[in-house]
């Protein structure tokens, strides 16, 4: 099993969503962060004080994936969550250790990934 | 205030009117910040300041338009179809006597009714249109239709003399805005999201609280429009006082028929549209009157906005379901509910079915002449600068592309460009990042 974190615009975020649950990727976590990547930074005034933005808003996925179903959904995210400027984001792949399904106790694959697979 | 008010009045000043009319004119002052918070709330966080500065700046450019011009070609006397010239920048405007108050304070009442008309107008670009290119729009559309707007039923004009009753400015104001909202949504097509994912509301409080003021200031747009302390404000007052309370109940009845819940966004709409509807008929129709027209406006704005959101029609702020339905329906329910003894001329229950003619009149006219010529004034504007604003921008958020702020910032991640007062400024990240490169 992988643990698939990726960074994304806010802007795509609903795209990158489309294109997971198109791939039939079903359980993924979602936060609002902030970071840096390089972009170009937005100047921005209030008063007397002008400053600028050096983190930006981002969209955190955490995704819990078997192995069969990292390249599918790394596919998905590079896919959709690419405009072809400097912020559009990273993906992550971790090893996972161990996964546990609380409602049911299942274990690793199991807990990841439905128990019937797609057939294809 | 309807033209056979400001005739009737004796040309003496008061000083309870002018006492009154000087309250009423910050009410509906007031009303301008209001609409600020209502469509403020409505929009995505990215796009609130952006959407409260279009209805702010109405008050600096609109206002200032209105009383270098827009006055005179709304109020002096000319023409039918046009005010005079004599008053432009406020030549000849002083505390003579306009009515029972000096026709300074005549002018800034009606510069309130002007702004607030412009930026009704904002609900329906909302999210897309550069500033620069807004800006422009409104200061131009204040001179070229609401003005002769306001000249043909207020200011002497041939709708005022056809008999067409307009009490505070369902068609002046409302019907006017909404035909403007349509034709410049049409020009300027959806927002990019429109229809692809949900765009909801950021603050649901602010848009409770914009009603709630929009409430409190109509007091001084209705009962000032009487132009005086008089017993034709109280009854105005407590129009605007019982109709919006009829629509709201209804409204919420609506609500719970077809979801189960009454919504608080549905409840500050009800609120406003009931003020639309009554907004002609304040001064002409009775207490039990008004309850009626509050409670029967409900539906067809109601039923309109739940269309209009499956159409490609992107009125953001429903501009048109509230203020055009919401006008249309209150402007003909004063052709039928309008008597003598309220103060109107007879209308349909009082036996007359000629004044529901005149109103239907008045309503397709001023529909017609807005729509068309707000067109004709956008594609103007576009040919001199773009309308929308880039992808990018629009994605990003107008708070930050358009205004260089945020509504919510947090201040995390900030670097101080200026002042700088530190003899050494602080390492920022990009420096950190460059130097380790």
């Amino acid at each position: 099993m992988k643990l698939i974190v990726a960074i994304v615009r806010p802007e795509r975020a609903n795209e990158v969503l489309e294109a997971l649950f198109r791939a039939e990727v079903r359980g993924l976590t979602v936060s609002r962060v902030r970071g840096h990547g390089g972009e170009v930074e937005p100047v921005e005034t209030y008063r007397g004080t002008t400053v600028k933005m050096e983190l930006h808003e981002k969209v955190r996925l955490e995704i819990g994936v078997s192995d069969h179903f990292v390249e599918p959904t790394v596919r998905a995210i590079l896919d959709s969550a690419r405009t072809g400027e400097v912020g559009d984001g990273k993906i992550f792949v971790l090893p996972v250790e161990r996964v546990y399904r609380i409602r049911t106790g299942d274990t690793d694959e199991m807990a990841v990934t439905p128990p019937i697979p797609a057939a294809d | 205030m309807s033209a056979l008010l400001v005739q009737a009045a004796p040309e003496v000043l008061s000083a309870p009117d002018t006492a009154w009319m000087l309250v009423a004119t910050a009410l509906v002052l007031l009303m301008t910040p209001a609409l600020a918070l209502f469509y403020g709330g409505l929009v995505r966080a990215k796009n609130a300041l952006n959407t409260m500065m279009m209805s702010i700046a109405a008050l600096g450019v609109v206002g200032l338009v209105w009383a270098l011009v827009g006055y005179s070609l709304a109020f002096a006397p000319g023409p039918e179809w046009i005010g005079g010239m004599q008053h432009l920048f406020l030549r000849g405007v002083g505390l003579d006597a306009k009515g029972s108050i000096p026709q300074l304070l005549f002018m800034a009442y009606q510069g309130t009714f002007a702004i607030i008309t412009a930026a009704l107008i904002s609900g329906a670009v909302a999210e897309r249109m550069r500033f620069s290119a807004y800006i422009l729009f409104i200061a131009l559309w204040a001179v070229l239709v609401y003005a002769p707007v306001a000249h043909w039923v207020w200011g002497g004009g041939w709708l005022g003399r056809a008999g067409v009753l307009d009490y505070a400015g369902g068609t002046v104001v409302h019907v006017n805005a909404a035909a403007a909202a349509l034709a410049v949504a049409m020009v300027l097509r959806p927002r990019r999201d429109y229809g692809r994912q949900a765009l909801l509301p950021h603050n649901v409080p602010y848009v409770l609280l914009g009603a709630a003021l929009l409430w409190f200031g109509w007091f001084g747009f209705n009962a000032g429009s009487a132009l005086g302390a008089n017993s034709a404000a109280v009854l105005a007052f407590v129009n605007t006082f019982l109709a919006p309370m009829a629509t709201l109940v209804v409204w919420m009845g609506l609500d719970i028929t077809r979801t189960g819940k009454a919504t608080a966004v549905g409840a500050a709409t009800g609120i406003v549209v009931g003020l639309v509807a009554v907004t002609p008929a304040a001064g002409f129709v009775s207490p039990a009157s008004a309850i009626a027209i509050g409670a029967l406006a409900a539906a067809p704005s109601y039923f309109a906005i739940l269309w209009r959101a499956r159409t490609s029609l992107d009125d953001a702020l429903d501009v048109v379901a509230a203020h055009g339905v919401g006008g249309a329906t209150g402007a003909l329910l004063t052709g039928v509910f309008a008597t003598v003894a309220w103060g109107g001329t007879d209308g349909l229950l009082a036996g007359s079915v000629g004044q529901l003619g005149k109103q239907l009149l008045g309503l397709a006219v001023v529909a017609v002449y807005s729509g068309a010529a707000t067109f004709v004034l956008i594609k103007a504007v576009s040919a001199a600068m773009p309308l929308r604003s880039a992808v990018r921008a629009e994605a990003t958020g107008l708070d930050i592309t358009e205004h260089g702020e945020e509504a919510y910032t947090r201040g995390e991640g900030t670097v101080l460009v200026l002042p700088l007062t530190a003899a050494e400024p602080a390492p920022s990240l990009q420096s950190a990042l460059e130097g380790s490169a």
